[in-house]
Protein backbone atom coordinates (compact mmCIF):
# COMPACT_ATOMS: atom_id res chain seq x y z
CA UNK A 1 0.00 0.00 0.00
CA UNK A 2 2.83 2.16 -0.10
CA UNK A 3 3.67 4.69 -2.45
CA UNK A 4 5.59 3.12 -4.96
CA UNK A 5 5.11 -0.50 -4.31
CA UNK A 6 3.38 -3.09 -6.66
CA UNK A 7 -0.44 -4.16 -5.70
CA UNK A 8 -0.84 -5.25 -2.14
CA UNK A 9 -1.21 -8.56 -2.68
CA UNK A 10 -3.66 -10.37 -1.11
CA UNK A 11 -4.87 -14.22 -0.96
CA UNK A 12 -7.52 -14.41 -4.10
CA UNK A 13 -8.10 -18.12 -4.05
CA UNK A 14 -8.00 -20.41 -1.24
CA UNK A 15 -8.84 -24.12 -1.60
CA UNK A 16 -8.66 -26.29 1.16
CA UNK A 17 -9.02 -30.61 1.02
CA UNK A 18 -11.62 -30.06 -1.87
CA UNK A 19 -13.18 -32.96 -3.45
CA UNK A 20 -15.75 -32.05 -6.32
CA UNK A 21 -17.02 -34.15 -9.36
CA UNK A 22 -19.96 -34.91 -11.44
CA UNK A 23 -23.08 -36.95 -10.77
CA UNK A 24 -21.68 -39.83 -8.23
CA UNK A 25 -17.85 -39.91 -9.87
CA UNK A 26 -15.17 -37.63 -8.24
CA UNK A 27 -12.94 -35.83 -10.76
CA UNK A 28 -10.85 -33.92 -7.97
CA UNK A 29 -10.20 -34.54 -4.62
CA UNK A 30 -7.84 -33.27 -1.68
CA UNK A 31 -7.24 -30.21 -3.37
CA UNK A 32 -5.15 -27.63 -1.70
CA UNK A 33 -4.17 -24.43 -3.48
CA UNK A 34 -3.46 -21.02 -2.68
CA UNK A 35 -3.21 -17.89 -5.05
CA UNK A 36 -2.32 -14.38 -4.53
CA UNK A 37 -3.77 -11.76 -6.36
CA UNK A 38 -2.11 -10.19 -9.02
CA UNK A 39 -1.12 -14.04 -10.56
CA UNK A 40 -0.89 -14.83 -13.74
CA UNK A 41 -1.70 -18.62 -13.65
CA UNK A 42 -1.54 -21.58 -16.35
CA UNK A 43 -3.20 -24.96 -15.12
CA UNK A 44 -1.80 -27.70 -17.17
CA UNK A 45 -2.80 -31.51 -17.29
CA UNK A 46 -4.10 -34.12 -19.46
CA UNK A 47 -7.31 -34.37 -20.67
CA UNK A 48 -9.82 -35.60 -17.85
CA UNK A 49 -7.60 -34.35 -15.11
CA UNK A 50 -9.77 -31.91 -14.19
CA UNK A 51 -8.49 -28.63 -15.58
CA UNK A 52 -11.95 -27.38 -15.85
CA UNK A 53 -13.53 -28.96 -13.56
CA UNK A 54 -11.00 -26.60 -11.11
CA UNK A 55 -12.02 -23.75 -13.11
CA UNK A 56 -16.08 -24.23 -12.89
CA UNK A 57 -15.28 -25.18 -8.89
CA UNK A 58 -13.37 -21.49 -8.60
CA UNK A 59 -15.94 -19.88 -10.59
CA UNK A 60 -18.76 -21.01 -8.20
CA UNK A 61 -20.23 -23.72 -10.93
CA UNK A 62 -20.06 -26.57 -9.29
CA UNK A 63 -20.28 -27.19 -5.84
CA UNK A 64 -17.50 -28.44 -3.56
CA UNK A 65 -18.38 -32.24 -2.16
CA UNK A 66 -15.73 -31.49 0.35
CA UNK A 67 -13.72 -29.19 1.88
CA UNK A 68 -13.32 -25.63 1.70
CA UNK A 69 -13.60 -22.61 -0.93
CA UNK A 70 -12.36 -19.26 -0.74
CA UNK A 71 -12.82 -16.77 -3.51
CA UNK A 72 -11.83 -13.16 -3.20
CA UNK A 73 -12.26 -13.59 0.61
CA UNK A 74 -15.54 -15.06 0.21
CA UNK A 75 -17.79 -18.36 -0.28
CA UNK A 76 -18.07 -18.98 -4.33
CA UNK A 77 -20.89 -16.77 -5.30
CA UNK A 78 -20.41 -14.17 -3.19
CA UNK A 79 -18.61 -11.80 -5.03
CA UNK A 80 -19.76 -13.07 -8.56
CA UNK A 81 -19.93 -9.78 -10.58
CA UNK A 82 -16.13 -9.65 -9.32
CA UNK A 83 -15.32 -12.73 -11.65
CA UNK A 84 -14.75 -13.08 -15.23
CA UNK A 85 -15.44 -16.59 -16.45
CA UNK A 86 -14.57 -17.40 -20.49
CA UNK A 87 -16.19 -21.12 -21.17
CA UNK A 88 -14.10 -23.56 -24.18
CA UNK A 89 -14.72 -22.35 -27.74
CA UNK A 90 -16.98 -25.53 -28.48
CA UNK A 91 -19.63 -25.04 -25.80
CA UNK A 92 -20.93 -21.97 -27.23
CA UNK A 93 -23.38 -21.44 -30.04
CA UNK A 94 -21.38 -19.36 -32.74
CA UNK A 95 -25.01 -19.25 -34.78
CA UNK A 96 -26.62 -17.37 -32.38
CA UNK A 97 -27.83 -13.86 -33.24
CA UNK A 98 -25.63 -11.71 -31.80
CA UNK A 99 -22.89 -9.52 -32.89
CA UNK A 100 -19.23 -9.15 -31.27
CA UNK A 101 -20.12 -6.05 -29.54
CA UNK A 102 -23.27 -7.70 -28.38
CA UNK A 103 -21.61 -10.53 -26.83
CA UNK A 104 -19.20 -7.88 -24.61
CA UNK A 105 -22.15 -6.07 -23.71
CA UNK A 106 -23.44 -9.29 -21.86
CA UNK A 107 -20.59 -8.87 -19.79
CA UNK A 108 -22.08 -5.33 -18.23
CA UNK A 109 -25.34 -7.39 -17.94
CA UNK A 110 -24.45 -8.81 -13.99
CA UNK A 111 -23.35 -5.32 -12.49
CA UNK A 112 -26.64 -3.47 -14.44
CA UNK A 113 -28.96 -5.97 -13.08
CA UNK A 114 -32.65 -5.86 -13.81
CA UNK A 115 -34.39 -3.18 -14.89
CA UNK A 116 -31.34 -0.58 -16.27
CA UNK A 117 -30.53 -0.50 -19.43
CA UNK A 118 -27.18 -0.10 -21.30
CA UNK A 119 -25.65 3.65 -20.72
CA UNK A 120 -23.78 5.66 -22.17
CA UNK A 121 -20.62 3.98 -20.00
CA UNK A 122 -21.26 0.49 -20.71
CA UNK A 123 -21.21 1.28 -24.63
CA UNK A 124 -17.70 3.06 -23.73
CA UNK A 125 -16.82 0.36 -21.89
CA UNK A 126 -17.72 -2.31 -24.64
CA UNK A 127 -15.86 -0.48 -27.48
CA UNK A 128 -13.11 0.37 -25.25
CA UNK A 129 -12.89 -3.35 -24.32
CA UNK A 130 -12.57 -4.07 -28.24
CA UNK A 131 -10.33 -2.10 -29.13
CA UNK A 132 -7.76 -3.59 -26.03
CA UNK A 133 -8.39 -6.99 -28.03
CA UNK A 134 -8.28 -5.11 -31.22
CA UNK A 135 -11.18 -6.21 -32.51
CA UNK A 136 -12.99 -2.40 -32.82
CA UNK A 137 -13.52 -2.83 -36.34
CA UNK A 138 -15.53 -5.83 -35.92
CA UNK A 139 -18.13 -4.80 -33.11
CA UNK A 140 -20.85 -5.32 -35.46
CA UNK A 141 -19.69 -8.35 -37.20
CA UNK A 142 -22.14 -12.08 -35.87
CA UNK A 143 -20.64 -13.88 -34.32
CA UNK A 144 -20.20 -17.24 -36.23
CA UNK A 145 -18.72 -14.70 -39.25
CA UNK A 146 -15.49 -14.59 -37.08
CA UNK A 147 -12.54 -16.46 -36.86
CA UNK A 148 -11.39 -18.87 -34.36
CA UNK A 149 -8.71 -16.06 -32.86
CA UNK A 150 -11.45 -13.58 -33.45
CA UNK A 151 -14.04 -15.30 -31.60
CA UNK A 152 -11.46 -15.86 -28.59
CA UNK A 153 -10.47 -12.06 -28.45
CA UNK A 154 -14.25 -11.14 -28.23
CA UNK A 155 -14.53 -13.47 -25.03
CA UNK A 156 -11.19 -11.75 -23.64
CA UNK A 157 -13.32 -8.31 -24.18
CA UNK A 158 -16.59 -9.15 -22.74
CA UNK A 159 -14.40 -10.45 -19.73
CA UNK A 160 -12.48 -6.96 -19.93
CA UNK A 161 -15.91 -4.93 -20.25
CA UNK A 162 -16.79 -6.63 -16.69
CA UNK A 163 -13.85 -5.22 -14.57
CA UNK A 164 -13.21 -8.26 -12.61
CA UNK A 165 -11.00 -9.19 -9.84
CA UNK A 166 -10.60 -12.67 -11.20
CA UNK A 167 -10.70 -13.88 -14.76
CA UNK A 168 -10.78 -17.69 -15.31
CA UNK A 169 -10.42 -19.01 -18.71
CA UNK A 170 -11.29 -22.41 -20.23
CA UNK A 171 -8.66 -22.93 -22.94
CA UNK A 172 -8.50 -19.41 -23.66
CA UNK A 173 -5.49 -19.30 -26.64
CA UNK A 174 -6.16 -23.48 -27.56
CA UNK A 175 -5.62 -23.56 -31.04
CA UNK A 176 -5.63 -19.58 -31.79
CA UNK A 177 -2.76 -18.37 -34.55
CA UNK A 178 0.61 -17.21 -32.43
CA UNK A 179 -0.41 -13.70 -33.02
CA UNK A 180 -3.52 -13.89 -31.56
CA UNK A 181 -2.26 -15.79 -28.49
CA UNK A 182 0.48 -13.22 -28.01
CA UNK A 183 -2.13 -10.59 -28.16
CA UNK A 184 -4.47 -12.58 -26.03
CA UNK A 185 -1.45 -13.11 -23.21
CA UNK A 186 -0.54 -9.48 -23.31
CA UNK A 187 -4.28 -8.28 -21.96
CA UNK A 188 -3.84 -10.72 -19.91
CA UNK A 189 -0.04 -9.84 -18.26
CA UNK A 190 -1.60 -6.15 -18.30
CA UNK A 191 -4.46 -7.32 -15.64
CA UNK A 192 -2.10 -9.14 -13.58
CA UNK A 193 0.14 -6.63 -12.97
CA UNK A 194 -2.91 -4.12 -12.43
CA UNK A 195 -3.36 -6.68 -9.31
CA UNK A 196 -5.90 -8.87 -11.02
CA UNK A 197 -6.02 -12.55 -10.51
CA UNK A 198 -5.64 -14.57 -14.03
CA UNK A 199 -6.09 -18.34 -14.10
CA UNK A 200 -6.31 -19.89 -17.57
CA UNK A 201 -5.76 -23.89 -18.11
CA UNK A 202 -4.15 -24.87 -21.83
CA UNK A 203 -3.13 -28.05 -23.31
CA UNK A 204 -0.36 -26.11 -24.60
CA UNK A 205 3.06 -26.52 -21.74
CA UNK A 206 5.23 -24.13 -24.26
CA UNK A 207 2.79 -21.22 -23.90
CA UNK A 208 2.27 -22.12 -20.45
CA UNK A 209 5.91 -21.90 -19.89
CA UNK A 210 6.08 -18.71 -21.94
CA UNK A 211 3.59 -16.97 -20.82
CA UNK A 212 2.24 -17.28 -17.70
CA UNK A 213 4.49 -16.59 -14.11
CA UNK A 214 3.01 -19.53 -12.26
CA UNK A 215 1.90 -22.76 -13.07
CA UNK A 216 -0.17 -25.50 -11.49
CA UNK A 217 -0.25 -29.30 -12.62
CA UNK A 218 -3.38 -31.20 -11.96
CA UNK A 219 -4.61 -34.88 -12.54
CA UNK A 220 -6.89 -35.58 -10.03
CA UNK A 221 -5.35 -33.46 -7.38
CA UNK A 222 -2.85 -30.67 -7.66
CA UNK A 223 0.31 -32.50 -8.64
CA UNK A 224 2.15 -29.75 -8.49
CA UNK A 225 2.65 -26.21 -8.33
CA UNK A 226 5.37 -23.56 -8.62
CA UNK A 227 6.64 -21.34 -11.12
CA UNK A 228 7.29 -21.19 -14.94
CA UNK A 229 9.73 -23.90 -14.82
CA UNK A 230 8.33 -26.64 -13.33
CA UNK A 231 6.79 -27.99 -16.96
CA UNK A 232 10.11 -28.57 -17.32
CA UNK A 233 11.09 -30.87 -14.52
CA UNK A 234 10.97 -33.95 -15.73
CA UNK A 235 9.39 -35.43 -12.47
CA UNK A 236 6.30 -33.35 -12.37
CA UNK A 237 5.71 -34.05 -16.17
CA UNK A 238 6.04 -37.82 -15.58
CA UNK A 239 3.34 -37.52 -12.33
CA UNK A 240 1.03 -34.95 -14.23
CA UNK A 241 1.06 -36.87 -17.43
CA UNK A 242 1.68 -40.57 -17.01
CA UNK A 243 2.25 -42.58 -19.68
CA UNK A 244 1.40 -39.74 -22.29
CA UNK A 245 5.06 -38.69 -21.87
CA UNK A 246 7.94 -39.98 -24.76
CA UNK A 247 11.49 -39.65 -23.53
CA UNK A 248 13.87 -38.70 -26.05
CA UNK A 249 17.23 -38.50 -24.70
CA UNK A 250 17.05 -36.93 -21.09
CA UNK A 251 14.46 -34.49 -22.39
CA UNK A 252 10.59 -35.53 -22.08
CA UNK A 253 8.38 -35.00 -25.07
CA UNK A 254 4.35 -35.16 -24.64
CA UNK A 255 2.53 -36.85 -27.19
CA UNK A 256 -1.32 -37.12 -28.11
CA UNK A 257 -2.48 -34.44 -26.14
CA UNK A 258 -2.72 -31.86 -28.21
CA UNK A 259 -6.06 -30.30 -28.88
CA UNK A 260 -6.10 -28.13 -32.10
CA UNK A 261 -10.11 -26.64 -32.02
CA UNK A 262 -9.59 -23.19 -33.62
CA UNK A 263 -11.24 -24.21 -37.25
CA UNK A 264 -13.95 -26.04 -35.43
CA UNK A 265 -17.52 -25.55 -36.89
CA UNK A 266 -20.12 -24.89 -34.71
CA UNK A 267 -22.18 -28.13 -35.08
CA UNK A 268 -19.59 -30.67 -34.42
CA UNK A 269 -19.22 -32.70 -31.71
CA UNK A 270 -16.09 -32.67 -29.68
CA UNK A 271 -15.37 -35.41 -27.62
CA UNK A 272 -13.83 -34.38 -24.07
CA UNK A 273 -13.47 -36.80 -21.29
CA UNK A 274 -13.60 -33.59 -19.10
CA UNK A 275 -17.12 -34.97 -18.17
CA UNK A 276 -18.34 -31.43 -19.20
CA UNK A 277 -19.62 -32.12 -22.59
CA UNK A 278 -23.04 -33.64 -21.22
CA UNK A 279 -23.81 -30.80 -19.91
CA UNK A 280 -22.28 -28.23 -22.36
CA UNK A 281 -25.24 -25.83 -23.20
CA UNK A 282 -27.38 -26.19 -20.34
CA UNK A 283 -25.71 -26.86 -16.65
CA UNK B 1 -63.08 -1.03 -49.16
CA UNK B 2 -66.16 -2.83 -47.71
CA UNK B 3 -64.33 -6.04 -48.13
CA UNK B 4 -61.93 -4.56 -45.49
CA UNK B 5 -64.36 -2.99 -42.64
CA UNK B 6 -67.67 -4.82 -43.53
CA UNK B 7 -66.22 -7.43 -40.61
CA UNK B 8 -65.14 -4.23 -38.20
CA UNK B 9 -68.79 -4.14 -37.36
CA UNK B 10 -69.29 -7.19 -35.39
CA UNK B 11 -67.99 -7.00 -32.00
CA UNK B 12 -67.26 -10.78 -31.67
CA UNK B 13 -64.46 -9.69 -35.10
CA UNK B 14 -62.68 -7.07 -32.96
CA UNK B 15 -62.90 -8.81 -29.96
CA UNK B 16 -61.03 -11.58 -32.19
CA UNK B 17 -58.76 -9.34 -34.02
CA UNK B 18 -57.39 -7.91 -30.01
CA UNK B 19 -56.86 -11.34 -29.24
CA UNK B 20 -55.07 -12.79 -31.34
CA UNK B 21 -52.57 -9.45 -31.32
CA UNK B 22 -52.42 -10.13 -27.77
CA UNK B 23 -51.95 -13.22 -28.48
CA UNK B 24 -49.70 -12.91 -31.93
CA UNK B 25 -47.32 -10.74 -30.00
CA UNK B 26 -46.13 -12.79 -26.55
CA UNK B 27 -46.12 -15.82 -28.32
CA UNK B 28 -43.48 -13.94 -30.63
CA UNK B 29 -41.36 -12.93 -27.52
CA UNK B 30 -41.48 -15.53 -25.65
CA UNK B 31 -41.01 -17.87 -28.79
CA UNK B 32 -37.80 -16.08 -30.01
CA UNK B 33 -36.26 -16.77 -27.08
CA UNK B 34 -37.22 -20.89 -26.45
CA UNK B 35 -36.34 -21.05 -30.58
CA UNK B 36 -32.83 -19.78 -29.12
CA UNK B 37 -33.24 -22.10 -26.21
CA UNK B 38 -33.32 -25.30 -28.27
CA UNK B 39 -37.12 -25.39 -26.62
CA UNK B 40 -39.29 -25.69 -29.65
CA UNK B 41 -40.03 -29.33 -28.80
CA UNK B 42 -41.71 -27.48 -25.12
CA UNK B 43 -43.98 -25.66 -26.45
CA UNK B 44 -45.64 -28.63 -28.06
CA UNK B 45 -45.14 -31.11 -24.53
CA UNK B 46 -46.35 -27.67 -22.96
CA UNK B 47 -49.84 -27.28 -24.74
CA UNK B 48 -50.47 -30.54 -24.77
CA UNK B 49 -50.01 -31.37 -21.00
CA UNK B 50 -52.59 -28.46 -20.58
CA UNK B 51 -55.19 -30.59 -21.85
CA UNK B 52 -55.94 -32.69 -18.57
CA UNK B 53 -56.36 -29.30 -16.96
CA UNK B 54 -58.89 -27.82 -19.10
CA UNK B 55 -60.90 -30.70 -18.84
CA UNK B 56 -60.29 -31.07 -15.34
CA UNK B 57 -61.36 -27.48 -14.40
CA UNK B 58 -64.34 -27.96 -17.23
CA UNK B 59 -65.54 -31.36 -15.31
CA UNK B 60 -65.15 -29.16 -11.37
CA UNK B 61 -66.90 -26.30 -12.82
CA UNK B 62 -63.46 -24.30 -12.39
CA UNK B 63 -62.34 -21.79 -14.92
CA UNK B 64 -60.60 -22.90 -17.21
CA UNK B 65 -57.47 -20.93 -17.20
CA UNK B 66 -57.04 -21.98 -13.47
CA UNK B 67 -56.47 -26.05 -14.58
CA UNK B 68 -54.73 -24.88 -17.81
CA UNK B 69 -52.60 -23.04 -15.50
CA UNK B 70 -51.73 -25.65 -12.97
CA UNK B 71 -51.33 -28.31 -14.92
CA UNK B 72 -48.50 -26.29 -17.59
CA UNK B 73 -46.64 -25.13 -15.25
CA UNK B 74 -46.62 -28.02 -13.06
CA UNK B 75 -45.62 -29.94 -15.87
CA UNK B 76 -43.13 -27.86 -17.38
CA UNK B 77 -41.37 -27.33 -13.52
CA UNK B 78 -41.50 -31.46 -13.72
CA UNK B 79 -39.62 -31.30 -16.91
CA UNK B 80 -37.00 -29.13 -15.71
CA UNK B 81 -36.87 -30.91 -12.65
CA UNK B 82 -36.55 -34.46 -14.18
CA UNK B 83 -34.02 -33.36 -16.74
CA UNK B 84 -31.61 -31.82 -13.75
CA UNK B 85 -32.26 -34.91 -11.44
CA UNK B 86 -32.68 -37.79 -13.26
CA UNK B 87 -29.49 -37.14 -15.98
CA UNK B 88 -31.80 -37.90 -18.70
CA UNK B 89 -31.99 -35.80 -22.18
CA UNK B 90 -34.40 -32.98 -22.11
CA UNK B 91 -36.23 -34.54 -25.48
CA UNK B 92 -36.64 -37.22 -23.61
CA UNK B 93 -38.34 -36.24 -19.94
CA UNK B 94 -40.72 -33.95 -22.54
CA UNK B 95 -41.47 -36.88 -24.62
CA UNK B 96 -42.73 -38.95 -21.50
CA UNK B 97 -44.62 -36.17 -19.85
CA UNK B 98 -46.08 -34.93 -22.80
CA UNK B 99 -47.61 -38.02 -23.74
CA UNK B 100 -48.53 -38.85 -20.36
CA UNK B 101 -50.14 -35.44 -19.29
CA UNK B 102 -52.05 -35.73 -22.49
CA UNK B 103 -53.52 -39.46 -22.11
CA UNK B 104 -54.60 -38.27 -18.88
CA UNK B 105 -56.52 -34.95 -20.47
CA UNK B 106 -58.37 -37.56 -22.82
CA UNK B 107 -59.38 -40.32 -20.07
CA UNK B 108 -61.27 -37.49 -18.32
CA UNK B 109 -62.89 -36.42 -21.27
CA UNK B 110 -64.10 -40.18 -21.92
CA UNK B 111 -65.45 -40.07 -17.78
CA UNK B 112 -68.21 -37.20 -18.99
CA UNK B 113 -71.02 -38.78 -20.30
CA UNK B 114 -72.27 -36.30 -22.86
CA UNK B 115 -70.44 -34.93 -25.74
CA UNK B 116 -69.00 -31.78 -24.86
CA UNK B 117 -68.78 -29.77 -27.85
CA UNK B 118 -66.88 -26.77 -26.18
CA UNK B 119 -63.99 -28.76 -24.96
CA UNK B 120 -62.68 -29.30 -28.66
CA UNK B 121 -62.29 -25.46 -29.14
CA UNK B 122 -59.41 -26.22 -27.18
CA UNK B 123 -58.07 -28.43 -28.72
CA UNK B 124 -58.57 -26.66 -32.36
CA UNK B 125 -59.27 -23.11 -31.37
CA UNK B 126 -62.09 -20.82 -31.44
CA UNK B 127 -60.99 -17.14 -31.41
CA UNK B 128 -63.87 -15.62 -33.04
CA UNK B 129 -66.47 -16.96 -29.87
CA UNK B 130 -64.18 -15.54 -27.31
CA UNK B 131 -65.81 -13.22 -24.55
CA UNK B 132 -65.52 -10.31 -23.36
CA UNK B 133 -64.67 -11.36 -19.79
CA UNK B 134 -62.17 -14.06 -21.75
CA UNK B 135 -60.53 -11.09 -23.83
CA UNK B 136 -59.54 -9.08 -20.56
CA UNK B 137 -58.21 -12.08 -18.90
CA UNK B 138 -56.00 -13.08 -21.85
CA UNK B 139 -54.82 -8.95 -22.04
CA UNK B 140 -53.83 -8.72 -18.29
CA UNK B 141 -51.52 -12.05 -18.56
CA UNK B 142 -50.42 -11.27 -21.78
CA UNK B 143 -49.33 -7.87 -20.47
CA UNK B 144 -47.65 -9.64 -17.74
CA UNK B 145 -45.64 -12.00 -19.57
CA UNK B 146 -44.34 -9.32 -21.65
CA UNK B 147 -43.75 -7.13 -18.63
CA UNK B 148 -41.37 -10.06 -16.53
CA UNK B 149 -39.83 -10.03 -20.15
CA UNK B 150 -39.39 -6.70 -20.48
CA UNK B 151 -37.64 -6.74 -17.35
CA UNK B 152 -35.31 -9.25 -17.39
CA UNK B 153 -34.71 -9.66 -21.22
CA UNK B 154 -30.92 -9.15 -20.87
CA UNK B 155 -30.07 -11.69 -17.94
CA UNK B 156 -32.61 -14.15 -20.30
CA UNK B 157 -30.49 -13.42 -23.57
CA UNK B 158 -27.61 -14.12 -21.69
CA UNK B 159 -28.32 -17.33 -19.44
CA UNK B 160 -29.77 -18.40 -22.72
CA UNK B 161 -26.31 -17.62 -24.70
CA UNK B 162 -23.62 -19.04 -22.34
CA UNK B 163 -24.89 -19.98 -18.81
CA UNK B 164 -21.36 -20.73 -17.80
CA UNK B 165 -20.18 -17.25 -18.12
CA UNK B 166 -23.89 -16.09 -16.67
CA UNK B 167 -23.59 -17.62 -14.02
CA UNK B 168 -20.38 -17.03 -12.95
CA UNK B 169 -20.85 -13.39 -13.23
CA UNK B 170 -24.17 -14.16 -10.28
CA UNK B 171 -27.32 -14.83 -12.45
CA UNK B 172 -29.13 -16.67 -11.18
CA UNK B 173 -29.34 -19.36 -14.08
CA UNK B 174 -31.30 -22.41 -12.79
CA UNK B 175 -33.80 -19.85 -11.44
CA UNK B 176 -34.35 -18.13 -14.83
CA UNK B 177 -34.76 -21.18 -16.29
CA UNK B 178 -37.38 -22.54 -14.42
CA UNK B 179 -38.76 -18.81 -14.71
CA UNK B 180 -38.71 -18.92 -18.65
CA UNK B 181 -40.11 -22.55 -18.38
CA UNK B 182 -42.98 -20.68 -16.55
CA UNK B 183 -43.49 -17.87 -19.07
CA UNK B 184 -43.90 -20.78 -22.09
CA UNK B 185 -46.73 -22.14 -19.50
CA UNK B 186 -48.42 -18.90 -19.22
CA UNK B 187 -48.14 -17.99 -23.18
CA UNK B 188 -49.63 -21.18 -24.22
CA UNK B 189 -52.67 -20.92 -21.67
CA UNK B 190 -53.45 -17.56 -22.79
CA UNK B 191 -53.37 -18.67 -26.67
CA UNK B 192 -55.18 -22.07 -26.37
CA UNK B 193 -58.75 -20.22 -26.70
CA UNK B 194 -57.27 -18.27 -29.81
CA UNK B 195 -55.30 -21.62 -31.96
CA UNK B 196 -55.95 -24.53 -29.58
CA UNK B 197 -53.57 -27.16 -28.37
CA UNK B 198 -52.60 -28.37 -31.65
CA UNK B 199 -51.46 -25.11 -33.27
CA UNK B 200 -50.05 -23.48 -30.65
CA UNK B 201 -46.60 -24.39 -31.33
CA UNK B 202 -47.09 -22.71 -34.52
CA UNK B 203 -47.25 -19.40 -32.92
CA UNK B 204 -44.49 -19.35 -30.71
CA UNK B 205 -42.00 -21.07 -33.55
CA UNK B 206 -43.10 -20.11 -36.51
CA UNK B 207 -42.25 -16.41 -36.02
CA UNK B 208 -39.47 -16.59 -34.43
CA UNK B 209 -38.23 -19.33 -37.23
CA UNK B 210 -39.11 -17.03 -39.89
CA UNK B 211 -37.23 -14.13 -38.34
CA UNK B 212 -33.95 -15.97 -37.88
CA UNK B 213 -34.25 -16.19 -41.68
CA UNK B 214 -34.11 -12.69 -42.77
CA UNK B 215 -31.74 -11.43 -39.50
CA UNK B 216 -28.81 -12.33 -37.42
CA UNK B 217 -29.43 -10.00 -35.13
CA UNK B 218 -31.14 -10.08 -31.46
CA UNK B 219 -33.13 -6.63 -31.29
CA UNK B 220 -34.28 -7.49 -34.74
CA UNK B 221 -35.01 -11.20 -34.37
CA UNK B 222 -37.70 -9.45 -31.45
CA UNK B 223 -38.79 -6.94 -34.00
CA UNK B 224 -39.65 -9.02 -37.29
CA UNK B 225 -40.79 -12.06 -35.15
CA UNK B 226 -43.34 -9.29 -33.12
CA UNK B 227 -44.53 -7.93 -36.20
CA UNK B 228 -45.39 -11.49 -37.96
CA UNK B 229 -46.89 -12.65 -34.38
CA UNK B 230 -49.30 -9.28 -34.65
CA UNK B 231 -50.31 -9.03 -38.50
CA UNK B 232 -50.28 -12.73 -39.62
CA UNK B 233 -53.33 -13.39 -37.10
CA UNK B 234 -55.08 -10.30 -38.13
CA UNK B 235 -54.59 -11.46 -42.37
CA UNK B 236 -55.66 -14.77 -40.99
CA UNK B 237 -58.97 -13.96 -39.26
CA UNK B 238 -60.28 -11.37 -42.72
CA UNK B 239 -59.32 -14.52 -45.08
CA UNK B 240 -61.55 -16.99 -42.48
CA UNK B 241 -64.14 -14.40 -42.65
CA UNK B 242 -63.99 -14.18 -46.47
CA UNK B 243 -64.17 -17.44 -46.60
CA UNK B 244 -65.83 -18.79 -43.89
CA UNK B 245 -63.02 -21.69 -42.60
CA UNK B 246 -61.51 -22.70 -39.71
CA UNK B 247 -59.74 -18.99 -38.32
CA UNK B 248 -56.91 -20.89 -35.97
CA UNK B 249 -55.72 -23.02 -39.38
CA UNK B 250 -55.88 -19.75 -41.08
CA UNK B 251 -53.91 -17.75 -38.36
CA UNK B 252 -51.45 -20.66 -38.72
CA UNK B 253 -51.41 -21.31 -42.11
CA UNK B 254 -50.39 -17.16 -43.00
CA UNK B 255 -47.35 -17.41 -40.28
CA UNK B 256 -46.30 -20.61 -42.21
CA UNK B 257 -47.09 -19.14 -45.63
CA UNK B 258 -44.46 -15.87 -44.17
CA UNK B 259 -41.92 -18.50 -43.34
CA UNK B 260 -41.87 -19.89 -46.55
CA UNK B 261 -41.58 -16.89 -48.14
CA UNK B 262 -38.64 -15.83 -45.89
CA UNK B 263 -37.10 -19.42 -46.99
CA UNK B 264 -37.49 -17.88 -50.95
CA UNK B 265 -36.26 -14.46 -50.15
CA UNK B 266 -34.09 -14.57 -47.38
CA UNK B 267 -30.45 -13.34 -47.36
CA UNK B 268 -29.29 -16.92 -46.19
CA UNK B 269 -31.22 -19.11 -47.78
CA UNK B 270 -33.27 -16.84 -50.95
CA UNK B 271 -33.33 -18.96 -54.43
CA UNK B 272 -33.18 -15.42 -55.70
CA UNK B 273 -30.21 -14.17 -54.57
CA UNK B 274 -28.11 -17.06 -54.05
CA UNK B 275 -25.98 -16.21 -57.23
CA UNK B 276 -25.24 -12.82 -56.04
CA UNK B 277 -22.31 -13.98 -54.15
CA UNK B 278 -21.07 -16.42 -52.06
CA UNK B 279 -21.91 -15.32 -48.20
CA UNK B 280 -18.91 -15.40 -45.77
CA UNK B 281 -18.17 -18.80 -44.38
CA UNK B 282 -20.32 -19.21 -41.14
CA UNK B 283 -21.14 -22.04 -39.06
Amino acid sequence: MTAGSAVASTTSILLGEVAVGYDDRPVLEHVNLTLESGALTAVVGPNGGGKSTLLKLIAGLLKPWSGSVTVLGAAPGVHARSVAYVPQAESVDWSFPVCAADVVMMGRYPRLGPVRRPGPRDHAAVAAALDQVGMGEFARRQIGALSGGQRRRVFLARALASEPQLYLLDEPVTGVDAATQEDLMRVLDIEARAGKTVIASTHDLASAAEHFRSIVAVNRTIVAQGDASLVLDTDVLLRTYGGHLLFVGDRAVLIDDAHHHDEAAGGEIHHHDDADTSQGRRP
Amino acid sequence: MTLLTEPLAYEFFLRALAASAIVGLVCAVVGTYMVLRGLAFMGDALSHAAFPGVVAAYILGAPFYLGATIAAVGTALAIGWITRRGRLRGDTTIGVLFAGMFAFGVFLFSTIPNYVGDLFGFLFGEILGISATDLLALAILGFAVLAIVGLLWKELLYSTFDPLGAGASGLPVAALEYLFLGLIAMTIVISLQAVGIILVVAMLVTPAATAQLVTDRFSRLLLVASAIGIVAPAIGLYISYWTNTASAALIVLVETAAFLGALLLGPRTGLLRRRRRPRDVTV
